[in-house]
């Protein structure tokens, strides 16, 4: 009864605590591509595809720092908000809407599919 | 104090004396009472109002109750509303009778005493209740909740015998509690399942100076810390963690936190989400039923604060008596109420795209402030340590007023931005008179300064020498620089040449590591605090620096931070350049056997690894090998008898050997003998980068001695000792830095200079540039000359070496940190749920 409904446009991929605090997880999409998911020092979560746009490093074993994350192949400093890299470095991934409801972490199933697609 | 239920006349016989529309108020609590005060302002005659209130006294100032705790203040002092303020307004308060029931075809409210009201208008100011964890044991005695006045006088009464307390919750609540409870004489731990205290108004780096300042003042806090039972025959015992610790308990608080009181409107058919769902007039799904304060969710927001209840209060008022005003939601602010600790946030300090962070922090005087500015408006603030400046941020956000033209001086507070609005910090510094004091902590004057930089002191560390100005904090570095700039004009040769450690501080590696062990700093987030980092927590340069300095600087004590390890380290692999890992087990002095081949072979069919490889280390590597599967792997070779290779950290990587003695025609020395023994000693060690060492069994060298970190070649008459070799980018050959005698010296003096280097090698800095950095000559006069200053390297390598000796890959494959292995989820989006 005092459930948040939560519309299935949005895909529930656990807990935000899963993730450890400046840390990050995969998710692998079925027919599509893995998606990183991001936790940041202050407790933001954002999601992009889990490949660097330099030469496809996994994302999410990159550090993270501020609201950036550290390419762990070459140390791209990927933008967690818009997935771009930071100057002098030129490349942007794409981001998928995320948001956060009662602590648990929902990601845009459309946008999801769109990678896929 | 008990008062009421007061004598009432019949509904009907009331009714028919007084005209009047019927108000009846359900909660005596702030926002009930806040509402009647509102509505008689500004209309003191219009209604006939009752106020129902569960709790059997007036109404008082609940956020006030942690002083009340605290015995800082008493119950008479928190009294807003007293027995005469209902009588003077006509008000009919009926104390300690819950309400019931609701019958909104009758209109009718009844209470647990069977009285009954009947209202035109019903407004539901019900509260919250505490969250209670469902756990077992929650219903023991000695379990207290803190939410009202019985609640405070269980806590006052269990304090009397002094005892232990569990308060669970270190939110603002849960901390309010628990000062109160150590000033009352209590023994207090704090357990909070965030690693940061009240994570939800501050950032870790206020959270991190709070829990300081809370376990300075005796309180023992515990982070990450997940309630798994509340223990005790017949009253509370203890407390049991998920993960196995237990604490003895005399008496548990829960303040985990509140949810809206909406059983009452979800009985009477109302609409309720998390709380009572209002429009912006407080009207709830009946019109004439509305609701304000904590029950109430609005625009899908609920309010834990005070300041919200009084907007909506004041906005139910209006509607109640004269036009309309619509409530919209309200940017809140938090303050602790804990004596000497100065804690505000306010707004949405997590920030958003495009939103910049301004950081200041003063570790002199405790105080740390960040502003979160977007598109030229101040959207959130967390102060710690001087808060004076926060009604005024406070002020500015809720306004949303353009700060870009005073965007430079905001963090300094409002008397400086408005002041100083326009200027350049240098003009600051120039117009300040010769006796300001420039350096706090050392007590420069400006006067000083000036004059050393006037007899020829023209560089800032020339001014830290002479003067000992910004030596220490390095706060008043920037005014330095200013003082150099206008004292010399252009003869002033700029900025310092020595690099610092990167853009996040102005200090430099061996600065840091200086002030670490001096100010024994022993955790990340102080070394930024108290260096004055620049960006919240670092960057991926200086947070693997810092997090090895530490945990060089103090073995045992420092806990190692897996997220600022660079992704092999934290993986206990290599990363390759398609995503997948490598995998090299150890073989001591690169002596393997049947048994370890046959595991490895098994390990390259069963996870299907597409090369295998044998290194320059004398090492066999297992390529492609994913994430998810190393600790399988892993499982595997530890059955074996093998362990982590640490081929992937900035640790002792290999021994390399030749077969030595023992079957060359040629061979001195047992070198194979002697590089197991080396390998045993060393591995495990963390350093400032890779170390490789190698043993030849004579000077033919057919291990490439000559070019490692640490290179032994045997002889006849004992063992040279070679320094500082490379093989990689910039081939280095060794420098001799001894010859010695017996396999015992030639392990201690390897733990010797394995040990300064550890100690004195910047982070990423191999051995090569080192020791052309440091000079041979240095590393002899401290390694081989002195020898007890050897001995006492030694030592400290060995007694580090306790705590790195232990294999990550067993732990990895028995489950530990699996986070870093497995997947969060998996996605089917194409299929529908």
């Amino acid at each position: 009864m005092n459930m948040t409904f939560i519309p299935p446009e949005w895909l529930d991929l656990g807990l935000v605590s899963d993730i450890p605090l400046r840390g990050a997880r995969s998710v692998p999409v079925a027919g599509g591509e893995e998606i990183a998911v991001f936790r940041t020092g202050d407790d933001r979560v954002y999601a992009l595809l889990n490949r660097c746009p330099h030469k496809g490093g996994p994302l999410s074993q990159g550090i993270v720092h501020g609201d950036k994350v550290a390419c762990p192949l070459h140390d791209w400093k990927i933008s967690l908000v818009t997935g771009e890299a930071a100057a002098p470095d030129k490349g942007c991934v794409p981001t998928i809407p995320v948001k956060v409801v009662a602590g648990r972490i929902f990601i845009f199933r459309a946008a999801v599919i769109r990678q896929a697609a | 104090m008990y008062l009421g239920p007061v004598p009432q006349k019949s509904e009907t016989a009331d009714g028919a004396a007084d005209p009047r529309e019927r108000l009846v108020v359900i909660g005596n609590g702030m926002a009930g009472c806040r509402a009647v005060e509102e509505i008689l302002e500004r209309d003191p005659a219009r209604y006939r109002i009752t106020i129902f209130g569960a709790e059997p006294r007036v109404n008082y100032n609940r956020i006030m109750l942690s002083p009340v705790l605290a015995g800082e203040k008493s119950f008479e002092e928190i009294v807003l509303n007293d027995e005469r303020w209902y009588a003077s307004n006509n008000i009919e308060l009926i104390a300690g009778d819950p309400v019931l029931e609701i019958d909104r075809d009758e209109k009718l409210v009844r209470a647990k005493s069977g009285l009954s009201r009947g209202y035109d208008k019903l407004i539901f100011a019900t509260g919250s209740d505490p969250f209670i964890i469902p756990v077992p044991g929650r219903d023991l005695p000695g379990v207290v909740t803190f939410r009202d006045l019985d609640d405070v006088n269980a806590m006052l009464d269990a304090a009397e015998g002094g005892g232990r307390a569990v308060v669970i919750g270190g939110g603002l609540l849960g901390l309010e509690a628990a000062y109160g409870l150590s000033l009352r004489g209590m023994d207090v731990t704090v357990l909070h399942l965030m690693p940061t205290l009240m994570e939800r108004q501050l950032d870790e780096a206020a959270g991190w100076l709070l829990k300081h300042e809370l376990e300075s003042r005796g309180l023992t806090i515990l982070t990450q810390a997940d309630t798994a039972e509340i223990t005790g025959e017949h009253r509370v015992e203890g407390v049991l963690l998920k993960d196995g610790r237990e604490m003895p308990a005399d008496l548990v608080v829960m303040a985990v936190g509140i949810k809206p009181n909406t059983a009452l409107a979800i009985d009477a058919g109302l609409e309720t989400g998390r709380g009572i769902k209002v429009d912006d007039h407080m009207a709830t799904s009946d019109p004439v039923i509305f609701a304000v304060g904590e029950c109430v969710e609005h625009r899908g927001a609920c309010y834990g604060l005070v300041a919200p209840l009084f907007e909506m209060c004041r906005s139910l008022a209006e509607g109640l008596t004269k036009e309309p005003v619509p409530y919209s939601g309200s940017v809140t602010s938090t303050k602790l109420k804990v004596s000497g600790i100065d804690v505000f946030s306010a707004g949405d300090f997590s920030g958003s795209a495009d939103s910049d962070d301004i950081v200041l922090r003063d570790a002199s005087r405790g105080v740390y402030k960040r502003l979160v500015i977007q598109e030229g408006k101040l959207i959130g603030a967390v102060l710690y340590g001087d808060t004076s400046d926060g009604n005024w941020y406070f002020d500015l956000l809720k306004r949303g007023e353009d700060v870009t033209p005073m965007r430079d001086f905001l963090i300094f507070g409002q008397a400086f931005a408005d002041g100083g609005g326009g200027t350049d910090p240098s003009q600051a510094v120039a117009a300040l008179s010769d006796s300001a004091e420039i350096c706090g902590c050392n007590g420069v004057s400006k006067g000083r300064i000036v004059a050393a930089i006037s007899e020829g002191a023209a560089t800032l560390d020339a001014v830290r020498a002479t003067t000992k100005a910004s030596a220490s904090c390095g706060s008043c570095t920037g005014q330095v620089e200013c003082l150099l700039k206008a004292t010399l004009g252009d003869e002033y040769a700029g900025e310092r040449a020595v690099k610092t450690m990167c853009k996040c501080t102005s200090f430099t590696h061996d600065d840091v590591r200086k002030l670490i062990l001096e100010k024994e700093f022993k955790e990340l987030p102080q070394v930024m605090q108290e260096l004055h980092w620049a960006t919240p927590d670092g960057c991926s340069s200086c947070r693997p620096a810092l997090n090895y300095y530490l945990l060089c600087a103090w073995p045992g004590e420092y806990v190692d931070d897996q997220q600022s390890r660079f992704v092999n380290e934290r993986m206990h692999a290599n990363i390759q350049k398609d995503g997948t890992y490598s995998v090299v087990p150890r073989m001591w002095g690169g002596i393997t056997n049947p048994r370890e081949l046959r595991a490895i072979a098994d390990a390259v069919e069963k996870y299907n690894a597409p090369m295998v490889k044998v290194t320059g280390g004398q090492r066999i590597d297992i390529f492609g090998i994913k994430k998810e599967d190393l600790p399988a792997v892993w499982a595997d070779l530890n059955a074996a008898g093998m362990v982590s290779g640490h081929a992937y950290g900035k640790a002792l990587r290999t021994v390399k050997t030749c077969v030595g003695s023992e079957w060359c025609r040629f061979g001195t020395q047992d070198s194979t003998g002697l590089g197991v023994k080396i390998e045993q000693m060393t591995w495990g060690s963390w350093m400032p980068h890779k170390f490789k060492i190698a043993v030849s069994g004579c000077p033919r060298n057919c291990a490439e001695a000559t070019i490692k970190d640490f290179g032994i070649v045997c002889v006849d008459s004992g063992y040279e000792l070679h320094v500082g070799g490379n093989g990689g980018m910039k081939v280095r050959v060794t420098d001799l830095l001894c010859k010695v005698e017996s396999e015992e010296e030639v392990l201690h003096y390897c733990a010797a200079f394995i040990q300064l280097y550890r100690e004195e090698g910047r982070y990423l800095e191999r051995t090569a540039p080192w020791i052309e950095r440091v000079g041979v000559d240095y590393l002899e006069q401290r390694i081989v000359k002195d020898e007890p200053g050897r001995d006492a390297l030694a030592e400290r390598f060995h007694y580090s070496q306790l705590f790195s000796q232990k294999d990550p890959w067993a732990e990895r494959a028995q489950g530990a940190d699996r986070h870093h292995h497995s997947h969060m989820a998996e996605v089917r989006p194409m299929v529908h749920a």
